[in-house]
């Protein structure tokens, strides 16, 4: 699959190169070159290639599934006899697959009463919750310039505080969920503040004090897990806690039938929260200024140590909350140092697709959610592995990073041809989103 | 947690003579700490009995006993030769002369035969010297190899997140070839390839089209992870016989070095990816640091736009660095398949790809400084398994966090400031 991806990269690398003078004047003679513009505005937009981008990963995939299906490749030997065969396996292949994934994720069609056909979709609204969350801390901090790949581990903590509330406490029901959903948050924001205080006394990148931090999060669960009297259910000697107290459960919003539970509104209100905070508040644009450039923020009176600190305390208790989410709303009789369930990770590409917006961000995990639910579905239906959804989402993330390559393979034109010398092409959101944490390096913080 | 402190004491601070006036007290007072924290570590646990170091194997030119010391007794005597060391760091530092290298180094083999005195302290089972060194060479293999991929794609001004892709890319590919055509060498090609190719992807998008290269490493380290675990499920798990069981390179014993008692087996009855690996190290050093192609590479990393000045194709540079890097970095993952186990398993390079990243930035983006940072990563997982051996009550999920913890101590600056390649993470864009 690599090797039919770096093919046509080869190809656009030229064609990018090729169109940089003067043909751009063909465009201004013709009589409809309003539509022209009109038509050539559209298709380049970010739009145009995050559609784009969608089909090429689902092609990639496509091409994955019917390589390695068996039917398929018997279909293959006898190729030039019946080529129809070979057609006809591909598409039982690939059309199986992406039926199951929809059965998975949105509608199951073939089930006999529309409360059963319907659970699907819950389920994937479940799987975004975690995503939502973690997916806004993150973005957060690619706002305020800060790469936090700790999702992991800051969730990780903030799972082993909000369970360990949950287990252990004895509360009324209502303020029992709220104290242990708080441990999680603050235990999400105190361990992303570590990377942030590291960052802004000493300029530790942030990268790789996270990544490292994902590992010490991951040992000292599974130590509290595996160590009776902490974490582990007592009498028992798997890494596991016991089951969360029912007061500090999460209530199943559509009844016990629907996994869907509170923490999705929960989301819900920390989408608009998060826009509140990053377009509406002083804090969120001392975020934005710091992320967009450190030294014009401190000669205008930023103090940016503070605020790099501040923006990863806020990022972790949102990863937090998802953490929270997770151990007291999706699995709630006992977890293990997997709970974090590769929610972190996916956070990051998450933000990214959802170009660091918050609305952006909840569209992109539902996209993922579903992808998940409809994906866990496809492996039990058709017998296709779970990762290829890895292998999608992953691709898709990489395309829409890079609009140029998109539009040079669908031929798409290139934006802002003749006007190049003004400003900057205009390039997706998402692309320009992912150009800004490049800035405060170690360079930034070591003065 | 002592366990935890001994490592930011064992690298020096080069940057520190440059600064005349200022001279760093850091090394005196981590040797200060260290010593304090293993001194109260034997105060609060004691342990009776004593330890016994094997160093002996079949087939040495000449045979060293076995050593049985008491534990505490041992201990205690290391406790006062650090503390010495650590008064003569300070002495040093106050008449503003550098801490020598072979000071710290000399502080943590000294702590580190304390330790284990006091760890291994009425054990039945001895501390094997030989598997400890062996095994941390081991462990330590891919990780050199991907710290070496790391160091050249950073001094190019590419940051490679992608190294643990590259390993996984490779343990997959080597599994795979290796199997299907029986034999190690075209697996551990396969590898090299592999690498090569996950290297492409990442300068494609982060040199031509100038994505941030962080975001293309973690994206491709996802991508990676579903292709090979997609494959896995799908190919090799229908036919493992067939695709996932490869004849692995036997060890060869160097004739008169591997006699030499515990380095001689530990190092040189090894296999040939082994050896590649002790050629590699100084021959990525030279080539970084006194060729020619080397200073452009460097030249790159540091200030494209000057290199571009005098006539360097910036670009076709990084393109050719990463290229070299992946396939350095590939060699790493074709280990675990060819020589570490016969089979491919999901996921199975577990982060060694991060942990070579910290070696790159540990080792102060220096390709020999680097594989020692990987050395020492290796020999922490493998003392974590030693310890489990003897017995020792440090919880080996502590021991697991150490090399970690390392290196956010290392990153943080507490062994000195560690500045990477100046232009590592921007793309060149040509005015």
């Amino acid at each position: 699959m690599s090797a039919s991806q770096s093919a046509p990269a080869g190809d656009a690398a030229e064609r990018t190169v090729a169109p940089t003078s003067p043909d751009s004047g063909g465009a201004d003679g013709g009589p409809d070159h309003r539509w022209r513009e009109a038509i050539a505005r559209v298709t380049s937009g970010g739009w145009a290639v995050a559609v784009g981008a969608v089909i090429l990963a689902v092609v990639a995939g496509s091409i994955m599934i019917a390589v390695t299906d068996p039917e398929v490749q018997k279909a293959a030997g006898y190729f030039f006899s019946r080529p129809g065969d070979l057609l006809s396996a591909v598409g039982d292949a690939v059309g199986g697959a992406y039926s199951a994934l929809f059965r998975g994720a949105i509608y199951n069609y073939n089930a006999d009463t529309f409360e059963k056909a319907i659970r699907p979709l819950t389920q994937s609204l479940t799987y975004a919750t975690p995503l939502i969350l973690a997916g806004l801390g993150i973005a957060i901090g690619f706002r305020s310039g800060m790469f936090n790949i700790g999702g992991q581990g800051q969730m990780l903590m903030s799972a082993a505080a909000a369970g360990w509330v949950g287990f252990s406490f004895d509360l009324p029901a209502g303020l029992h969920l709220f104290v242990a959903v708080a441990a999680g948050v603050v235990a999400g924001a105190l361990w992303a503040g570590i990377a942030g205080v590291l960052k802004a006394t000493t300029g530790a990148h942030e990268v790789i004090v996270t990544i490292m931090l994902n590992y010490i999060a991951f040992y000292l669960l599974s130590y509290l897990l595996a160590t009776p009297g902490l974490l582990q259910a007592p009498g028992s000697a798997n890494p596991k806690t016991p089951p969360m107290a029912g007061s500090a459960v999460l209530p199943r919003i559509f009844g016990p039938q629907y996994p869907l539970h509170l923490g999705f509104l929960l989301a819900l209100v920390a989408v608009v929260l998060v826009w509140w905070l990053l377009n509406r508040s002083s804090l969120g644009f001392r975020f934005r200024m710091i992320g967009e450039n450190q030294y014009a923020g401190r000669v205008a009176g930023v103090n940016v140590s503070r605020t790099i600190v501040g923006s990863m305390l806020v990022g972790g208790a949102l990863v937090g909350a998802a953490g929270a989410t997770q151990v007291l709303g999706l699995i709630t009789n006992g977890f293990g140092s997997d709970i974090d369930a590769g929610v972190g990770f996916d956070a990051i590409t998450v933000a990214l697709l959802g170009s660091s917006q918050p609305v952006g961000v909840f569209f992109a995990s539902l996209l993922f959610g579903a992808f998940k639910a409809g994906g866990s579905a496809m492996q039990a239906a058709e017998g296709i592995p779970i990762e290829i959804v890895l292998v999608v989402q992953s691709l898709i993330v990489l395309f829409i990073a890079a609009p140029p390559l998109v539009r040079a393979i669908f031929r798409l034109p290139q934006p802002d041809k003749h006007s190049s010398g003004r400003k900057k092409p205009r390039e997706s959101k998402a692309a320009a989103a992912m150009a800004a944490p490049t800035t405060p390096t170690a360079d930034g913080a070591a003065r | 947690m002592t366990a935890l402190a001994p490592a930011p004491v064992a690298v020096p601070d080069p940057e520190a003579h440059r600064q005349v006036a200022v001279v760093s007290r850091k090394a005196p007072i981590a040797f200060a700490v260290v010593t304090a924290l293993f001194a109260l570590l034997l105060l609060v646990a004691p342990r009776e009995g004593d330890a016994t170091f094997r160093f002996a194997t079949v087939g040495d030119l000449f045979t060293i006993p076995d050593a049985t010391v008491p534990g505490m007794g041992t201990a205690w005597v290391t406790v006062a030769l650090m503390a010495v060391a650590t008064v003569v760091a300070f002495v040093l530092a106050s008449r503003r002369r550098r801490v020598p290298v072979w000071l710290s180094l000399l502080f943590a083999f000294v702590f580190l035969v304390g330790f284990l005195a006091w760890a291994a302290a009425g054990s039945a089972s001895d501390i094997p010297a030989v598997r400890l060194i062996g095994g941390s060479v081991l462990l330590s293999v891919p990780i050199v190899f991907g710290a070496l991929g790391g160091v050249i794609g950073e001094r190019a001004g590419v940051v490679n997140i992608a190294i643990e892709g590259q390993l996984l890319a490779g343990a997959f590919s080597a599994a795979f070839v290796g199997s299907a055509t029986g034999s190690p060498w075209v697996g551990l090609f396969a590898a090299v390839l592999s690498g090569v190719l996950v290297a492409l992807v990442l300068g494609v998008f982060a040199i031509t089209y100038k994505v941030n290269q962080v975001i293309v490493g973690v994206v491709l380290n996802v991508l990676v992870i579903g292709v090979t675990s997609f494959l896995y499920s799908q190919v090799l798990v229908p036919n493992a016989e067939k695709f996932n069981d490869t004849e692995r390179f036997s060890r060869i014993a160097i004739p008169v070095l591997s006699k030499i008692p515990v380095i001689g087996p530990a190092l040189f009855n090894q296999t040939i990816v082994i050896y590649l690996m002790y050629l590699t190290v100084p021959a990525v050093w030279f080539a970084l640091m006194r060729t020619r192609w080397g200073l452009r590479v460097r030249a790159v990393g540091e200030h494209p736009s000057a290199a571009d000045t005098v006539g360097i194709k910036v670009e076709r540079t990084r393109y050719r660095a990463l290229m070299i890097a992946g396939a350095i970095a590939g060699v790493g993952g074709g280990f675990y398949t060819v020589v570490s186990v016969s089979s491919f398993g999901k996921q199975m390079t577990a982060g060694a790809g991060f942990i070579a990243l910290a070696a790159v930035i540990f080792g102060k983006w220096d390709p020999i400084r680097a594989a020692l940072a990987a050395l020492l990563f290796g020999f922490a997982s493998n003392l974590e398994g030693a310890l489990s051996i003897v017995g020792a009550p440090v919880p080996s999920q502590f021991m697991l966090m150490l090399p970690y913890v390392v290196t956010i101590l290392a990153v943080a600056g507490l062994v000195g400031r560690s500045r990477g390649p100046a232009a590592a993470g921007e793309p060149y864009i040509k005015e």
